[in-house]
């Protein structure tokens, strides 16, 4: 993404210009139909995600949980939406301040139009980029599922976007400090894998475990569920990474095709490992490799081969499998749905890996770039560091005024008839 | 009277409706339920969690029937439940007082 945006950049810069001499500098950059039509369809798919998350992480919960689990990343998507067509594009991608925050200048999408920002209309690009801004909140959600205020959530996930997401969007993508400094992050293993697996587990730490957790069974109500989100996301993955390239040319195909490796791999090391190490391979581990892949190749997507995505799949279904079977029931850490675990871990290593394997477009260590390397460390250290940060102090705020977790009584008889007076199930 | 309550593996049930509808019983209450004897439960593993699960999914067959009948009852349940394996279930016979047809009021073995 980095390398479209470098060529985007001074078009954004005359734009907001011309902004005051008028709407003439429309002619200059010209809009390109493919281009247009697959970040349109690529936007859709990135959608399609978040209910593919939602029936994902519902169906690993347990069955008086399942509506909230579901309720908590739809209504992200539409929170976000509405605080990124406010506030959040022009803090994420406005040009006034530059390396620390986009500004104000695109505040209620105001400039913001159907003029040309690289080869698709601006518009177009603001809406693709709202999508990752909702995915990303809506990752975090499975950190503390089954025991968390609905009111809770939404709050939290607003103050998010502000304090964490916005800001670093802007460093990495929007030309701010971590841009400058040659960070690479093709289609958000930084921006929305590290901030959210991070944030999941500064979360899953602060809120706390589940009653009973690890000692009761609390096993996966519905793993077919968990089936199908896998299925939607895999298939909404093309769209987050290959659309990234922002342009339907050679990019956005080695994009795609790694993105494709690195699922099939990361599902496959999964499955074998829990075959030996466990005696059997389980569906649901079998899908969590799939996250894991898909998660690992996300900021390399564009930047690397074939060979290199299967090797950036296989690693990081080796990672997460550790992380999540051996690191979690160590710590004794309560992240429900394994947030931190996959996402926070495939994002950091593709984020490195990126740094190792970049070949195209960019270079990395084993190309003989050693520097690429050393900005992917910084890049995710900053990251890390601002999602403890920013999520700690959320999590005061939202703790001081409406509170974070239900009661007892509402944990044991639900969220879904605690929070939303409903059911998922009247069989 | 007697009651003929069977806890039987839940892919038996068909074979058990067939055997009890060959010596003639005519009625049959069954229902879903779980537990354990010497086969124990069993495990499974989530992402690492591994679950011990004391209750295996049983199916209750129950038959009222007359004291004649019973041996014949407890026979046919016994040769289409088996399967020579741990878990096969258990058989318990309880006598019963009396019966009623809701529909007509008969009493007793008349009710059956």
């Amino acid at each position: 993404m980095k390398k479209h945006l470098k060529t985007a950049m001074p078009g954004a810069a005359l734009l907001a210009l011309f902004a005051f001499t008028g709407e003439a500098a429309a002619a200059e950059a010209a809009i390109d139909k493919a281009d247009t039509a697959w970040v349109l369809v690529s936007t859709a798919l990135v959608m399609f995600m978040v209910p593919g998350l939602a029936v994902f992480y519902a169906g690993m919960t347990r069955q008086k949980n399942v509506l909230s689990t579901i309720m908590q990343s739809f209504f992200i998507l539409c929170l976000i939406t509405v605080q990124w067509v406010v506030f959040g594009y022009s803090l994420s991608f406005g040009p006034s301040s530059g390396w620390s925050i986009g500004g104000l200048d695109y505040f209620g999408l105001s400039g913001v139009g159907v003029e040309p920002r690289g080869t698709i209309p601006h518009l177009l690009f603001m809406a693709f980029q709202g999508m990752f801004a909702a995915i990303t909140v809506a990752l975090i959600t499975g950190a503390f599922a089954e025991r968390i205020k609905f009111s809770a959530v939404v709050l939290f996930s607003l103050l998010w976007a502000f304090v964490v997401y916005d800001p670093l969007c802007h460093w990495v993508w929007g030309g701010g400090w971590l841009q400058s400094l040659g960070v690479l992050d093709f289609a958000g293993g930084i921006v929305v894998h590290i901030s959210s697996g991070v944030s999941a587990l500064v979360a899953a730490l602060y809120i706390g475990k589940r009653r009973g957790w690890p000692r009761e069974l609390m096993p996966p109500h519905n793993l077919t569920l968990t089936a199908i989100g896998m299925g939607i996301l895999w298939f909404g993955w093309f769209g987050f990474n290959a659309g990234s390239a922002l342009a339907s040319d050679g990019g956005a195909v080695t994009a795609f095709v790694a993105t494709n490796i690195a699922a099939a791999a990361g599902t496959l090391v999964w499955a074998f490992i829990e075959w030996a190490h466990r005696g059997k391979p389980t569906m649901l581990g079998a899908v969590s490799g799939t996250v894991a892949g898909l998660g690992s190749i996300t900021p390399a997507a564009g930047f690397v081969t074939p060979m290199a995505a299967l090797l950036i799949g296989l690693a990081g279904g080796v990672l997460c499998y550790l992380a999540v079977i051996i690191l979690k029931p160590r710590f004794r850490y309560d992240d429900t749905l394994d947030v931190f675990g996959i996402h926070g871990v495939a994002g950091t290593w593709g984020t490195l890996a990126t740094g190792l394997f970049a070949s195209i477009g960019a270079t990395g260590l084993f190309y003989g770039n050693p520097a690429q390397l050393m900005a992917q460390a910084i890049g995710a250290g900053v990251t890390i560091a601002l999602s403890v940060v920013g999520t700690l102090v959320i999590l005061q705020i939202v703790d001081m005024t409406v509170g974070i977790r239900v009661t007892k009584e509402e944990e044991i008889q639900g969220l879904d008839l605690t929070q939303h007076e409903e059911r998922g199930y009247s069989l | 009277m007697k009651k003929v309550e069977a806890i039987i593996k839940p892919f038996k049930l068909d074979d058990v409706k067939k055997a009890l509808g060959d010596i003639h019983i005519e009625g049959m209450t069954v229902s879903e339920v779980k537990g354990f004897g010497r086969q124990k439960g069993h495990s499974e593993f989530y992402r690492g969690a591994e679950y011990t699960l004391d209750f295996l999914p049983k199916v209750k067959v129950e038959v009222v029937t007359t004291d004649e009948l019973t041996p014949k009852v407890v026979e046919a349940i016994m040769a289409a439940a088996k399967t020579g394996k741990i878990g096969d279930g258990k058989i318990f016979i309880s006598p019963i007082e009396d019966g009623v047809r809701i529909r007509t009021g008969e009493r007793g073995s008349d009710a059956l």
